[in-house]
């Protein structure tokens, strides 16, 4: 018999009361009300623990990073327990052969019932050799390992979207993890890195719950990426009403006014930074006084400016924004006019000139 | 085929009463309603993604950047209600009324048209034809430059809205997919916004070829656009 999440965290000496106060803070970080709690609480304790995989592609590790600075200890203590139990092969304690032989035994032992967590990406050119786990290209495990899985996660912005090393021109072909695996549930978490509370949140539903969230188009978990950052902004009085930084050391920046004339990406970038922030609360970049560059975004790097609203829009091999395209279209077609009313008047007045000297000769 | 029977007709009339009702009161209603709606949508998009300097005072008591985007999404509404509007007509109005939404591309006889207009703003013909309702040359830039680029604008227009308007909105389930199909929230933006200048350039034309044709080819242009009778001056 399978132990429970709950007596494995028995096992590893948190207490009931820590325990519980892990289920209400989840199932509010969840938005699903104080009632949610005792339901998670029951299903911790009675279900078999789910075992989860947790995978290393091309990437920063700035996931992990984040994932392990979850704000409450609590979180990071309950998780972690569930997740190390397993496959991870920057945080466990197993290496080499040994660590390598669990990812087998999981895959035998719980076929079809186990969670891949994917950081990073597999680069899928030259048959994978610019990622290398295990002595094979990282793309062949990733591909194996997610073969049995239930559902798959993928963590940042590298396995949802292929972030910096997707950047063009892609070198390596660093591929999003749901354009290289199919027919498996996959669940898109994006940021470079994404919240550590979102991280834990996400995989907390999961295994509590045993369903996937509900996912936006773009295989995003509604209830922390249905929002823009510019939604729930604490500057975006000062949007509507008008006011604006415009330099990094002015009298607006100084006083908290909005960072949309710096570029801030928060009105076309999806994430809960501005609700949850980072770091236990502590603060987000627009509270830092820096604009969101977007980094939760497909294909954040080449999208032009982190420091332009209105950036440039890369096609046919130029970069040009809207606005030089627009200004540099409407002053030639302009210049045309002016040029081709002059023509105009110059064949029509010639044209009079000439009826006036026939009607004479006529008259004549 | 189209401008022919027009040629038939112009020339009939012109003999007889030199004047033809061309333009019906919904066309010519949404001509104009149209054309305001598009000159807030420009200007108020303008300075949506490029705003006015920082206004002073408290932000409870300023809402500037609201009422542009306010008069920007109620203009967006008039532009979008009044297309749907403009397709209806198109179907019950007159053969006029169905001009910028089909180009007869498969008709030689109307490619010749558009070749001859051509060659007419190139200077090149001495004498211009006419025709009762829009020549084929600017049928065929009407339909390239304002009818498929204004689905277009509304598709990417409410595709945005749908970001504040939020998931399940109308808006959302109707056009929120234009967003990772065009490659992300960012891209829509920049796109939108070079629709506008394309839009305004050709408006640019557009105006500068209605008076000078009402200038150049005796007929009348603009004045049709108010009454809805052509004159023809000879």
């Amino acid at each position: 018999m399978t132990e429970t999440f709950y007596e494995v965290l028995r096992r590893q000496g948190i207490t009931r009361r820590s325990f519980l106060k892990f289920c209400s803070l989840t199932a509010t970080s969840l938005g699903l009300g104080s009632a949610a709690a005792p339901r998670i609480a029951h299903a911790l304790e009675n279900k078999p623990r789910t075992p989860v995989i947790w995978l290393h592609g091309l990437e920063c590790t700035c996931c992990s990073e984040s994932f392990i600075r979850s704000a409450h200890p609590l979180t990071k203590d309950v998780v972690l327990s569930m997740l190390s139990l397993d496959y991870d092969d920057t945080l466990m304690a197993a290496a080499g052969h040994q660590a390598e032989a669990i990812i087998e035994e999981v895959k035998k032992k719980y076929k079809g019932n186990y969670i891949v967590a994917v950081e990073g990406n597999p680069p899928l050119n030259e048959d994978g050799m610019f990622c290398i786990h295990g002595g094979r290209p990282f793309v062949e495990v990733l591909k194996e390992t997610c073969a049995d899985a239930k559902a798959i996660i993928s963590w940042g912005a590298c396995a949802s979207y292929g972030c910096v090393q997707a950047a063009k021109p892609n070198p390596t072909r660093a591929t999003p993890v749901h354009k290289v695996i199919s027919g498996k549930p996959i669940i898109n978490v994006p940021g470079c890195p994404p919240i550590a509370e979102v991280m834990t949140g996400v995989v907390t539903y999961m295994l509590t719950f045993d369903r996937i969230p509900e996912l936006d188009r773009q295989g995003r978990p509604k209830m922390f990426y249905g929002q823009r950052i510019h939604d729930k902004c604490y500057r975006r009085g000062h949007f509507d009403a008008g006011q604006f930084a415009e330099a990094w050391d002015d009298e607006g920046s100084r006083k908290g006014y909005c960072l949309y004339k710096m570029g801030c990406k928060g009105p076309t970038t999806y994430n809960a930074c501005s609700s949850m922030r980072w770091n236990g609360g502590v603060s987000w970049p627009v509270q830092s006084g820096h604009g969101c560059i977007g980094c939760s975004e497909d294909g954040f790097w080449d999208k032009g400016s982190f420091y332009d609203r209105v950036t440039d829009i890369k096609a046919f091999g130029v970069e040009a924004n809207a606005d030089t395209i627009g200004k540099a279209a409407a002053g030639t077609v302009g210049a045309a006019i002016a040029a081709h009313a002059a023509v105009t008047a110059l064949a029509r007045a010639r044209q009079k000139a000439g009826e006036s000297t026939s009607e004479k000769q006529g008259e004549n | 085929m189209l401008s022919q029977q027009d040629m038939l007709e112009a020339e009939r009339h012109g003999r007889q009463v030199r004047s033809i009702y061309v333009y019906e009161a919904p066309v010519r209603l949404w001509h104009w309603i149209n054309a305001l709606a598009m000159v807030v949508l420009a200007v108020t998009g303008y300075f949506i993604g490029k705003p006015l300097p920082t206004v002073p005072g408290e932000a409870a008591e300023n809402f500037l950047m609201g009422y542009i985007r306010f008069a920007h999404f109620a203009a967006a509404y008039i532009f979008a209600v009044g297309l749907l509007g403009r397709i209806y007509w198109a179907a019950v109005g007159n053969h006029h009324a169905k001009q910028i939404f089909k180009l007869p591309i498969f008709n030689r006889h109307w490619w010749a048209e558009v070749f001859f207009e051509l060659r007419w703003y190139l200077f090149l013909e001495k004498t211009p034809k006419k025709y009762v309702g829009h020549n084929p040359m600017a049928q065929l830039m009407m339909f390239f430059f304002f009818t498929v680029l204004s689905v277009g604008m509304v598709f990417t227009g409410f595709a945005l809205y749908s970001e504040g308007a939020g998931l399940g909105h109308w808006s959302d389930l109707l056009f929120g997919w234009v967003i990772p199909a065009l490659g992300g929230s960012m891209q829509v933006h920049n796109l939108h916004r070079l629709g506008m200048w394309i839009m305004m350039t050709f408006a640019v034309v557009h105006i500068y070829a209605a008076i000078r044709e009402d200038i150049m080819s005796r007929q009348s242009l603009i004045s049709t656009m108010i009454s809805g009778w052509r004159m023809f001056k000879d």
